[in-house]
């Protein structure tokens, strides 16, 4: 698989390591009343999506920036490459 | 239709035009005791230890493709018991001893050779861990044998013992370990359960879990609703699309898992050797290929194929402990889609909707685990009671604190 970064251009998968769904940008609150029910879902819980996935790759043989790739889990197809500190500024997770 | 010595010389004599197909296709019936989802080595297993074991005979095994079309016909084929946390260790020796069993169970040839695994052994704090595993399997009943570098040297001449990165050091053995023909066991608990009045039915879809109340009354398929008291999935790699028909998200991620096989050679390893260190093991089948793998790929797929780096990798852990390996031609490679859990080990357990059973995160380990997983899983549909060996593998031990993590990765499915 090849993963078009946002920054260097076109690398191998090979130089990055795989997290999971980028469902993990999004923490849930440690504050909030179901804190703990929320925890276990966002700690062992997945969607385990069988088609387009929204991914985290962290490019640690390259420059470390963390990236959501968009990847069709069924034919392996990237689709789209976003640099994480973007998908998360815009869902209000980040200065 | 038993098989036998006399039966097959009997055939030889009469043109083989007695042999009749070892299980029937009927169509399904509108209801049925048990469903279950899935006709694999776990799911035809479950059927045929419910009929046996458990009397229970109105069920139905209902497959997308054909039986034993999954993981259990894509693997490599080991059998063994060389685990070490208490709730895994004696499930996996009940596995181990009704594999020993198996053959004159159900009687049908699976080609069940014990012709042992050894875990090779790099370093002075591997040692220690390994007999420390040892000893767990020990207390389960199981076998092991700790094998020093010069023992090994005269029973394994070929492997790269001065290896500059990971010098052989010794080795654990399992003598009781082996390999079985993969194939055979899914047909073998197939015509078993058939034989007691199991429904098989292939090219049977299953497109929806029907939930009335809060209890699960059956199932939606390509071949029309049925309705059933219990349901039972039992679908290891694609877990999470079964699952999800009944609203459930599960502690469970699909990985690609590759393996290899050679042109055939005349015999030269004589049982399975891992090289955990560095990510390959291997063994030899009765054909003479070379059967060998390593790492999944680290990536959620259900593609049935890896990428080239995870063969690289494999290629070259392969040639650094066993250089011989580099003069073998590749002939084939799979890959297959595993159950990655959280922390590595399976399920066997009720979901939290009534009548709704689960059976899965068998990560990669999930063949030789084949027999006991059906008795288990009979057993708890039963009887509504976990089986005393597959109490801890529960959907909810990651909320109470109870994982069994054997390799301590914690919640991260690709490094388990």
């Amino acid at each position: 698989m090849i993963i078009n970064h946002p920054l260097l251009g076109p690398r191998d998968a090979a130089e990055f390591i795989y997290l999971g769904d980028a469902a993990l940008i999004d923490r849930p609150d440690w504050q909030a009343e179901d804190a703990a029910e929320q925890f276990h879902a966002y700690g062992y819980l997945r969607d385990n999506v069988a088609g387009p996935m929204q991914e985290l790759w962290y490019h640690e043989q390259g420059d470390r920036s963390w990236l959501v790739v968009t990847r069709d889990t069924l034919t392996h197809e990237i689709t789209n490459v976003e640099l994480a500190r973007d998908v998360a500024r815009n869902r209000g997770r980040s200065v | 239709m038993r098989y036998s010595a006399l039966r097959i010389l009997k055939e030889g004599l009469t043109g083989n035009k007695g042999w009749k197909p070892v299980w029937r296709e009927p169509d399904p019936k509108p209801e049925y005791d048990i469903i279950i989802i899935g006709g694999g080595g776990h799911g035809l297993a479950t059927a045929y230890y419910l009929a046996k074991t458990y009397g229970i005979k109105n069920i139905a095994v209902l497959e997308k493709g054909w039986i034993g079309g999954g993981n259990v016909g894509r693997n490599t084929t080991i059998i063994r018991s060389n685990y070490m946390l208490p709730g895994n260790e004696p499930f996996y020796e009940l596995s181990l001893k009704l594999w020993e069993g198996l053959e004159q169970d159900f009687n049908y040839n699976a080609m069940i050779s014990q012709r042992s695994i050894l875990n090779l052994v790099h370093s002075d704090n591997q040692r220690d861990a390994f007999i420390r595993r040892a000893n767990a399997m020990f207390l389960a009943g199981a076998d092991a044998e700790y094998a020093t570098a010069d023992q090994l040297r005269a029973e394994l001449p070929f492997l790269d013992y001065d290896n500059a990165r990971f010098p052989i050091k010794g080795g654990l053995f399992q003598r009781r370990g082996g390999t079985v023909r993969h194939d055979a066991v899914a047909w073998g608990f197939a015509r078993g359960a058939d034989a007691m009045g199991v429904d098989i039915i292939q090219n049977c879809e299953v497109t929806g879990i029907d939930i009335e109340n809060g209890s699960c009354r059956g199932v939606q398929t390509s071949r029309g609703a049925i309705r059933a008291r219990k349901v039972a999935m039992c679908v290891a790699g694609s877990s999470g699309r079964v699952a999800a028909m009944a609203g459930m998200r599960l502690p469970i991620e699909s990985h690609v898992l590759q393996a290899f096989v050679t042109e055939g050679l005349k015999p030269v390893i004589p049982g399975v050797i891992t090289f955990g260190a560095g990510h390959f093991y291997v063994s030899q089948s009765d054909k003479g290929g070379l059967v060998f793998g390593g790492d999944i790929d680290g990536y959620n797929s259900y593609a049935q194929r890896g990428n080239l780096p995870v063969v690289e990798d494999v290629a070259e852990g392969g040639m650094a402990i066993m250089p011989i390996i580099g003069r073998a031609r590749l002939l084939r490679s799979w890959g297959g889609v595993m159950d990655m859990s959280m922390d590595g080990s399976p399920f066997i357990d009720r979901t939290d909707i009534k009548g709704l059973y689960f059976n899965g995160g068998w990560c990669y380990g999930g063949f030789k685990a084949t027999p006991a997983s059906g008795l288990c899983y009979a057993h708890l549909l039963a009887k509504d009671t976990p089986h005393e060996v597959a109490r801890e593998m529960r959907l909810d031990r990651f909320i109470s604190g109870h994982m069994i993590d054997e390799k301590g990765q914690g919640n991260q499915p690709n490094l388990h």
